[in-house]
């Protein structure tokens, strides 16, 4: 058995007090595994590619540090993207990627599993590879350099990264990580047949996960993919995503990590579903993870309950795509607000439903509290445009809505909207202005105050795989500029309304380059490596990100090839163009998408296939699953499925009763 | 749907005086990473807190002197008010196993006697500097001291502050020994033991390695390793006629 590395920290210790946070570096987390190098066969270094404050409180590598911890023989620890002034440090005194459990370089790990929730990651995970010394490029590294795993929501389309991964997981990665484990354990056992290709092999013919270099893409003359096909026999044609059950039986994190630095998210949160059938065509998220699967009542009681007395929170989170949509989510916020009643724990539910409803939600939380904001999603500006999008909210809703909440005594309003959707003029981005404007007016009329404010929101539409907007032309970032522009000045010019109207956006750029990552087959792989060595890092952050390296890297990158970044991302696309994803299943039929494409542009909506029939969009076929909602038999308070109870929920009620 | 009434104040009925210690890999925390810790490791513990009135009620804590991010300390001081009565013993094991550690409790007393805060006179601290001879310490030590005043710069909050540093400066002395921290294999280094007054605005121990590097050019390769050892009431005294720092619980466990 090989020796266990030494930990890096004697090494690190001395640059740590020459760089911003240093204490995000050290790890030290309440509930994280303490667990024996030697004990274990199968080793997991789990990387959120973003700076430890946001990705520290991800839910998903928390339940899959958990997950993987528990399982006997495997052991997993963490790593995150550490700043420039670190990494410029570590390269001078030569210390490796490491991990924030016992300090270990990453590079002694068997497996390196990245979790990609957003494409902007990319260029921080060539940073870590390079820190941790693996070859950059997958095809380079040998037996004995970890594997490279990507995950997240990203990974369903991981071309753009296919050259320096070594395996994608799509869809839910809880049963997938073990079932990797096992892959690699049988495989360390048997005495490495094949070498690191055979373990390769082995991993694509399990289907368990996407093995990019064991697939040829092959081009058309004008750039567009003429097809993608596996390189040896038994190595299926499409690799299709996991979904996991029944989030009642994988109630994890059961004990989540309470970092000590500061977070972006410092509170506890509980999942309460996965999926969501709202059918809102932008959103990749939604398309991606259904069908929906809710934790029952009791389920989130117990989750509650435990993680409070775990992590000595003080609030908690009810996490999901659209939390309101819970179909038992009235009796969990009432029933977890009078538990708290007595105790200092607040609890929220993100949500941004347009409607009623939702209000009342909010005003149950917020019993014994401040009620300072609210946030809506309407995220088209003009009923035409919702249509497109398929969110079905009427302007009479939306003000009705916000009247509500103006008359319960909420003082400020935030609105969501998108620019740049498909088919949309000035005009309709121009409506939010005019909404804005009768929001204003109605909040004062209802609650007779002059100081309520309403705020706009606006982000920069990307379109994305595996949604109806995987044809689109997204729009280029001049005119989206423009539009904003255009916006901004309506709004203040308003005389009356005006200044109780706050509006937040970002500028178009950013979105291209996103846009170029999301639909990119493998060419873009040499932009992302050619950005990378011009210095770009953590470019989700607008002081890192630099548009015009990008735009070089791509000109560079793309000189001899027929396609350029404007191809990849204001071009739109005809029905019979491969798509780098097409052979990438997430259970969504390709016809159905398209249709609902169609359907977009004509202006037609769908409805929820939770209160509606099922529309066929291909998902529970093509993957045996099924709609998992209440009501649930199980009272809140009794024993669940693992024979917790849920009350009282806080520890602190009955001790001060 | 009616709006209700802020939370009421739960009232204290006793207060305990904490000290606790920041040790190893913990000392990069900073105060306000070790302020969160402690509040959730109160609730972990299920500590009967007295809390504030108000939308937003906080447990009600006191913390004195708070010692610099990336510096360790045997002795830093808190109160605590508690709206049961609880047992000093009790209420230490409960909170020190809630506590990640690194993170330590080293003494939980009653509070019986006023005016605690005034008690934090001075600090002892222990400053490493590995690579660094205790003969080049002692050298720049007497060239410091040799001077009447020396102003460093600090960049604080509140952008840069001018500090004077010789007036906080009880005592000084260079010894030989140990980073702690550093992996075993390392060599010996000058060990400096220094005391520094509780001022206003405060003197840290950054701020007397800045004027030995300005006064002394004395500039370690490594970054030295600071350690608060004791903090309290400043008296003559002492095996070498020096000053010692006695112990600012005294009064309570006594009273
Ligand atoms: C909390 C949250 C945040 C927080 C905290 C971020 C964090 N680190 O968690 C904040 C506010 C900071 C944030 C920021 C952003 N977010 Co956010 N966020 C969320 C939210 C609500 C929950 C995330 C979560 O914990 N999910 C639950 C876990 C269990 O799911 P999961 O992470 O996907 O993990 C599972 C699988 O994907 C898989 N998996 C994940 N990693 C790996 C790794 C391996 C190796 C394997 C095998 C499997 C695997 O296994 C997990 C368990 O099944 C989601 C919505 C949602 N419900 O998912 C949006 C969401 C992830 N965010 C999103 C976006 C766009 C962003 C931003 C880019 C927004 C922006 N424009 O700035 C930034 C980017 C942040 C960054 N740089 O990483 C989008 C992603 C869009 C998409 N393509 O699907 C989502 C889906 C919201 C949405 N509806 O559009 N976010
Ligand atoms: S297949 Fe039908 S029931 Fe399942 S998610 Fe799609 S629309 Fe809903």
């Amino acid at each position: 058995m090989a020796m266990a590395p030494e930990s890096v920290f004697d090494r690190l210790e001395h640059l740590l007090p020459c760089v911003q946070k240093p204490i995000q570096y050290v790890g030290g987390e309440v509930n994280a595994v303490q667990s024996d190098w030697d004990a274990a066969d199968v080793r997991w270094a789990l990387m959120y590619p973003d700076a430890y404050e946001v990705g520290a409180p991800n839910q998903g590598v928390q339940i899959l540090y958990e997950v993987l911890n528990e399982q006997p023989g495997v052991l997993c620890e963490r790593t995150y993207a550490v700043w420039p002034d670190l990494e410029a440090l570590m390269r001078e005194h030569d210390v490796p990627q490491f991990t924030v459990d016992a300090h270990r370089p990453v590079g002694a790990f068997d497996l390196l599993g990245l979790s990609f929730s957003t494409e902007l990651g990319y260029t921080n995970m060539l940073t870590a590879l390079d820190l941790a010394g693996i070859p950059l490029m997958a095809a380079d590294r040998v037996d004995g350099h970890p594997l490279v795993v990507a995950g997240g929501h990203a990974a369903f389309n991981p071309e753009p990264i296919a050259d320096f991964i070594d395996a994608a997981v799509l869809g839910d990665g809880e049963q997938a990580v073990l079932a990797l484990s096992d892959i690699v354990r049988d495989w360390k056992v048997a005495g490495h047949p094949g070498g690191r290709a055979g373990l390769l092999e082995r991993i694509a013919k399990s289907g368990v996960a996407y093995v990019p270099s064991l697939y040829d893409v092959e081009y058309l003359a004008d750039g567009r993919i003429r097809r993608v096909l596996p390189k040896l026999a038994g190595i299926p044609w499409r690799v299709a995503k996991h979904t996991l059950m029944d989030l009642d039986e994988w109630d994890y994190p059961r004990a989540p990590l309470v970092p000590l630095a500061e977070t972006v998210h410092e509170r506890m949160s509980v999942e309460i579903f996965r999926g969501c059938t709202r059918g809102c065509r932008f959103c990749q998220a939604g398309m991606i993870t259904r069908p929906v699967r809710e934790r029952s009542k009791a389920g989130i009681a117990a989750m509650v309950k435990r993680g409070l007395a775990a992590t000595g929170y003080e609030e908690v989170g009810l996490l999901s795509l659209s939390s309101a949509d819970h179909s038992e989510i009235a009796e969990v916020t009432t029933y977890l607000a009078d538990c708290y009643s007595d105790s200092q724990t607040s609890l929220s539910l993100p949500s941004t439903r347009v409607d009623a409803f939702n209000v009342d939600l909010a005003n149950e939380l917020s019993r014994n509290g401040r009620r300072s904001g609210l946030t809506f999603a309407p995220e088209g500006g003009s009923e035409r445009m919702r249509k497109v999008i398929n969110k079905q909210v009427t302007e009479e809703d939306l003000i009705r809505t916000v009247a509500t909440a103006y008359a319960a005594g909420w003082r400020q309003v935030k609105l969501y909207f998108m620019c740049g959707l498909p088919t949309e003029t000035d005009d309709d981005v121009l409506q939010i202005a005019r909404m804005a404007a009768e929001v204003i007016r109605v909040g004062r009329e209802v609650s007779g105050r002059r100081d309520i404010r309403c705020t706009v929101s606006i982000g920069g539409f990307v379109p994305k795989p595996h949604t109806p907007f995987q044809w689109a032309a997204q729009l280029d970032h001049e005119t989206t500029d423009a539009r904003l522009a255009l916006l901004r000045d309506r709004i203040r010019s308003n005389r009356e309304y005006g200044k109780a109207i706050g509006i937040r956006y970002h500028d178009g750029k950013p979105g291209i380059i996103e846009g170029l990552l999301s639909r990119g087959d493998r060419r873009v792989g040499r932009v992302i490596l050619e950005a990378w060595r011009a210095g770009a890092r953590f470019d989700g952050w607008s002081e890192y990100f630099d548009f015009e390296r990008w735009q070089s890297a791509a000109s560079i990158a793309l000189a001899d090839e027929p396609v350029s970044l404007d191809w990849y991302t204001v071009r739109e696309r005809e029905h019979s163009e491969v798509l780098p994803w097409d052979h990438l299943d997430s259970g969504l039929d390709r016809e159905w998408l398209w249709e609902d494409w169609q359907a977009a542009v004509d202006e037609e909506g769908v409805e929820d296939c939770r209160w509606t029939p099922c529309f066929d969009c291909g998902v529970c076929d093509q993957m045996g699953t099924q709609i998992q909602v209440g009501p649930t038999s199980v009272e809140m308070g009794m024993p669940t499925a693992r024979g917790e109870t849920g009350i009282p929920l806080s520890p602190r009620a009955d001790s001060m009763a | 749907m009616s709006r209700q009434p802020p939370r009421e104040f739960v009232a204290p009925v006793q207060r305990f005086r904490i000290r606790y210690a920041k040790r190893g890999q913990l000392r990069f925390a900073s105060h306000r990473d070790f302020q969160r810790a402690f509040e959730r490791a109160l609730r972990r513990a299920e500590v009967p807190m007295a809390y504030s009135a108000g939308f937003s009620p906080h447990p009600k804590i006191s913390y004195a002197n708070a010692a610099p991010t990336g510096t360790a300390s045997e002795a830093e001081y808190l109160e605590i008010a508690v709206a049961e009565h609880c047992r000093a013993d009790d209420l230490q094991t409960r909170i020190d196993t809630a506590l990640p550690p690194g993170l330590d409790i080293v003494e939980v007393v009653e509070a019986r006697t006023p005016d605690f805060v005034q008690r934090l006179e001075g600090s002892r601290w222990r400053i490493a500097l590995p690579g660094v001879s205790p003969d080049a310490a002692q050298r720049a030590v007497t060239a410091l001291l040799a001077t009447h005043d020396v102003v460093v710069e600090r960049l604080t909050k509140n952008g840069m502050r001018r500090v004077e540093v010789l007036p906080a400066v009880v005592d000084i002395a260079v010894t030989e020994g140990r980073a702690a921290s550093v992996a075993e294999s390392s060599e010996t280094c000058a060990i400096m033991q220094v005391v520094l007054r509780q001022e206003t605005p405060a003197v840290r121990p950054d701020d007397v390695l800045a004027a030995l590097r300005s006064v002394a050019d004395l500039a370690p390769q490594v970054p030295p390793q600071v350690t608060r050892e004791s903090q309290g009431p400043l008296a003559e005294g002492g095996n070498a006629g020096g000053i010692t720092i006695g112990d600012p619980l005294a009064a309570d466990r006594e009273a």
